[in-house]
């Protein structure tokens, strides 16, 4: 009989109770008896293996993925790196190990003692990094004097090495100690302090291919540190490899010419937006960086006028210049100010609400359309055509050819560039927009900065007839076994918005900058080859009215030479944009280095044609 | 009013037992903050005795009321832990990527230590009102089976495992006791073993892999299986009588993970052995047997239920933080009772003595 158990009746709890009590020895009994056989029956050995706290964990570091260009080139690899490091505990008397340890390391013991010192918490059984990266030699003498040398061992490590000294070292990046704050952002809660984190360019931007994950293992020491076996290992993972769109051909050959001047050149592929080339020069050399440098030569690094760290190809924000005036022509054209037959004559100046405006050519053009204008780069016509546009409308065109917008390379820091509207100025300066400054900006001069990237996008959006894609860097990812991992796709970004026959003229008209005797960009052509382009002379300082031609002026305040051009003018496969600070005329310092450019992508893909051709014919 | 028979009534056996156990806490951790490498961290042992102090306050509050207020009042208590829950939920401070505590001022709370006080609470009052002696049936178990997966999913949330998975056992401790009707037993029992596999095969891989890791830390030697391998090295090395108060090497060298909380019976077994660690676990098992006997003799089924839940707490916690830092079981955190660093861990136990001393001295009440 079931009975309700509200009432004071507790018997039947009583015996349950009994029931839980019996539970409770039971268990209390294994722990007893683990308890004992931990501590009695395994005492002993359990006592001897704590006496030198022998088990220990030893880091197994993963090889970091390879970075190669698009044509299966190594970029960046890694390289194995001889380190010293020093056991305390078991280097007594540390004083004369230090001592000898420094004559066959080549450096005074006092900045060996320094390192030791350096260090945050010192623990007497961790090794301590004395010196990293010596020498095979070094690495002889300490491995023969190792008795002499107790508590002393060499470990090799893999360090990053990039192969192309100081080439793309800003596309590529480097590698540096993960900062606290990266540490507590929670973002890498695999990472602990001392690891190393892709800081700049592709290293930082796809860190989480290339880092792979460390393994470890559980050893057994003896007194003296040494590993007596091995208990448990985990194996690390080596890192993804990534293919870049990169043409490393086209970018030495953008660095070299650019070696010795302040600039940027960026090369994209117009039917898909792979960026061929991205370089940006003063460069810098990564290994040294990775190496390690002492405080003063980061400083000295970091605040080195030349800025060699800025990537200029998407940080560098320049006037655009004369290159501005492909968009002046579309502008007009689109908006119906201008047709191809409009003609305006050109005196070498322009006179507009009592001022004038000069072209840069002093006897003036004579009477020029919008093709001639273009070839010929005449100031005076797109004066006329941008004051009839107006700012705003320029503006809107601008932005839909990608200038004053982040062209989303998946590279850090890309700069946005600027293109003011009336509004814009107003707000910004509190001053009304004057329409002679609409005439200063149709020519690309004034308020207007855009930076090469996006001129690049720009031209190469004109050279594949009106698709805007997403500049892509990545081309895939594969893991350490080939395995492909992600491959990505190209992406549109916008269509701009140019009629058919609108972009024909514009063509024309770069195709005649290089291939007519009146064209600007004469010094741009290939034998074989047609080149279209456009230049551009950016000014630093404002020209005074009734000043002289500028040729006296200090380096500083020379001129910026553009170029951006794309070949072959028929089928386009490559479109470039160069920028060469203070380089004074885009034909003469940017032209050439963009036909090299070309030259260097161009021929090696007709030779690869010509022999896929041959190979073809042989079959037959 | 006062009734003498409080004082003589009163269960100095249950407070001295329990401030037996902190003072073997409190030694534990100066060993830690004094010998091992946590010297930088000696405020840790003032703020443990000062939450001590307070605990000790606590539980003269738990005598002081009679405990069938609880009965009441059981559901207030039990809300106002829940929106406790629910606050660290929205404001909780973030520590090492879960969120357990709530920040008033200079003190910061772990409510879901508290919570199992309100889920003891909560279920003896159910239990005491709706016992028979055929045991619950499925539709009786409706409700209490409620009351504990709000907290549980709060607690899940956190995450805090360890602590939700006490909830857990404390609750089916309970239901055990007062007994589930044949029939729904076996009921549970069957769908339960065909559960666990379809589960088991709906997992994704590494979802698996964190399980087998979790039941078998030798799994991840880098980890949790390297901790459980020191903890073992700190704890057999001991030996017989131990290295002695502050030598314990293993301690001092930092070896052992979260030595002043979940491994703070490795430092004790290092430098006690086994004599002083078989001790400290007898005196875990007095406090147990004793609060058993509290809830035997108590002829009133919300206090004998409400004692047994309280003793279910305290053996749960102390099996599996033993049972874990030697070896046999899943690494878990969870605190040792009294011993461990922690405020919020050390007041609930406070409180948990409180309330049985509260039982035991009111039992002659019904007589």
């Amino acid at each position: 009989m079931d009975k309700y158990l509200k009432t004071a009746d507790s018997d039947w709890y009583k015996q349950r109770i009994i029931g839980v009590i019996l539970c409770v020895f039971a268990c209390f009994a294994v722990l007893f008896v683990r308890l004992f056989f931990l501590q009695i029956i395994k005492g002993g050995e359990l006592r001897r293996l704590s006496e030198n706290n022998s088990i220990r964990l030893q880091r197994i570091d993963p090889f970091r993925g390879i970075i190669f260009d698009r044509n299966r080139k190594m970029l960046v690899d890694n390289r194995p790196s001889f380190n010293v490091n020093v056991i305390l505990r078991n280097a007594r008397p540390v004083d004369q190990t230090l001592n000898k340890l420094s004559k066959y390391l080549g450096v005074p013991d006092v900045e060996l003692a320094e390192k030791i010192a350096g260090q945050k918490r010192i623990s007497s059984y961790k090794p301590i990094l004395l010196k990293q990266d010596i020498g095979r030699n070094a690495v002889a003498a300490v491995e023969v004097h190792k008795y002499d040398l107790p508590g002393i061992e060499v470990n090799v490590k893999p360090r990053r090495h990039y192969l192309y000294r100081q080439s793309a070292a800003h596309l590529l990046g480097y590698l540096g100690e993960i900062s606290s704050s990266e540490l507590n952002s929670g973002k890498y809660p695999e990472l602990r302090s001392g690891d190393l984190i892709g800081k700049l360019g592709i290293e930082r931007a796809y860190d989480h291919y290339l880092r792979g994950k460390s393994g470890g293992r559980q050893v057994e020491v003896n007194a003296t540190g040494q590993v007596v076996s091995i208990l448990k290992t985990v194996n690390a993972h080596a890192g993804q490899n990534v293919y870049l769109t990169i043409d490393q051909d086209v970018q030495e050959k953008a660095e070299e010419l650019l070696s010795g001047v302040t600039g940027a050149a960026v090369a994209i592929e117009p039917s898909t937006g792979q960026v061929l080339a991205l370089a940006s020069s003063p460069s810098f050399d990564q290994n040294t960086i990775v190496g390690g440098m002492t405080h003063e030569q980061w400083q000295a690094f970091v605040t080195d006028p030349l800025k060699p760290l800025t990537n200029r190809a998407l940080q560098g924000e320049y006037p655009p210049a004369s290159t501005y005036k492909i968009l002046t022509a579309i502008a007009g054209l689109e908006e119906g100010v201008i047709d191809e037959n409009t003609v305006f004559c050109c005196p070498g100046h322009y006179r507009f609400k009592g001022r004038d405006y000069r072209c840069w050519k002093k006897g003036g053009h004579g009477c020029v359309s919008v093709v001639q204008a273009i070839a010929e780069s005449c100031d005076v016509f797109f004066y006329q055509v941008g004051q009839a546009v107006g700012v705003d409308r320029l503006a809107w065109y601008a932005k839909a050819l990608g200038l004053g917008t982040i062209s989303g390379i998946n590279l850090p820091h890309e700069a946005r560039g600027l293109i003011p509207t009336a509004a814009w100025k107003q707000r910004r300066t509190g001053i009304e927009w004057q329409e002679g400054e609409t005439l200063s900006l149709a020519i690309g001069q004034g308020f207007n900065l855009v930076t090469p990237l996006q001129m690049a996008v720009m031209v190469s959006a004109i050279a594949n007839g009106g698709t805007r894609f997403k500049p892509e860097i990545l081309m895939k990812v594969e893991t350490a076994e080939g395995r492909l991992v992600k491959e990505t796709e190209p992406m549109i970004t916008g269509k701009l918005p140019v009629s058919p026959r609108t972009m024909e003229l514009v063509k024309q008209g770069l195709w005649e900058v290089v291939n007519t005797d009146k064209g600007t960009a004469k010094g741009a052509r290939l034998f074989g080859l047609q080149v279209s382009g456009k230049t551009g002379t950016a000014q630093v300082i404002g020209r005074k009215e009734g000043e002289e031609e500028d040729a006296d002026l200090p380096d500083h305040l020379k001129p910026h030479a553009w170029f951006v051009a794309y070949a072959p003018s028929d089928d386009p496969g490559i479109a470039v944009a160069v920028v060469v600070e203070n380089g004074e005329h885009g034909s003469s310092a940017a032209a050439p280095i963009a036909r090299e450019m070309i030259k260097a992508y161009l021929l090696k893909d007709q030779m690869r044609r010509l022999i896929l051709a041959n190979s073809g014919k042989g079959k037959q | 009013m006062f009734d003498r028979r409080f004082v003589q009534y009163f269960d100095w056996g249950l407070l001295g037992l329990a401030v037996l156990l902190g003072g073997l806490g409190l030694l534990s951790l100066y060993s830690v903050v004094t010998a091992g490498a946590m010297t930088a961290q000696k405020i840790l042992y003032l703020k443990q005795l000062i939450w001590f102090g307070a605990g000790l306050l606590l539980m003269v509050v738990c005598f002081l009321f009679n405990y069938k207020l609880l009965d009441r009042y059981a559901h207030a208590v039990y809300v106002f832990c829940i929106l406790l829950l629910i606050a660290v939920l929205f404001f909780g401070k973030h520590v090492s990527g879960s969120q357990r505590w709530l920040v008033l001022g200079p003190v910061s709370i772990q409510p879901s230590e508290i919570v199992k006080i309100a889920v003891i609470v909560v279920l003896a009052r159910y239990y005491s009102k709706n016992a028979y002696t055929r045991g619950f049936t499925l539709r009786q178990l409706f409700t209490p089976v409620t009351l504990v997966l709000i907290p549980f999913a709060l607690i899940v949330r956190q995450p805090d495992l360890g602590t939700a998975l006490l909830v857990v056992l404390i609750a089916g401790s309970m239901t055990v006791f007062v007994k589930i009707e044949r029939r729904s037993f076996l009921y549970l029992f069957t769908s339960g073993t065909v559960a666990i596999p379809l589960v088991w095969f709906l997992l994704k891989n590494y979802q698996k892999q964190r399980i087998l890791t979790f039941l078998n830390p030798d799994r991840d030697p880098l980890g949790a299986g390297y901790h459980i391998i020191q903890s073992k090295i700190a704890i057999g090395s001991g030996m017989l009588t131990g290295k002695g108060f502050l030598k314990g090497t293993q301690n001092a060298l930092s070896f052992l993970p979260e030595q002043h909380t979940d491994f703070i019976f490795s430092v004790f077994a290092e430098e006690w052995g086994f004599v002083g660690s078989a001790i400290l676990i007898l005196v875990f098992l007095l406090l147990i047997v004793w609060g058993l006997n509290v809830a035997y003799s108590c002829r009133d089924p919300f206090g004998t239920i409400l004692a047994m839940g309280i003793c279910a707490m305290i053996f749960w916690q102390v099996v599996i933080n033993v049972g874990m830092v030697m070896g046999l079981m899943p690494v878990v955190g969870v605190p040792l009772p009294f011993v461990s660093y922690g405020g919020s861990s050390i007041a609930t136990m406070m409180i948990a003595i409180g309330l049985l001393i509260n039982v035991s001295m009111r039992r002659f009440m019904l007589e």
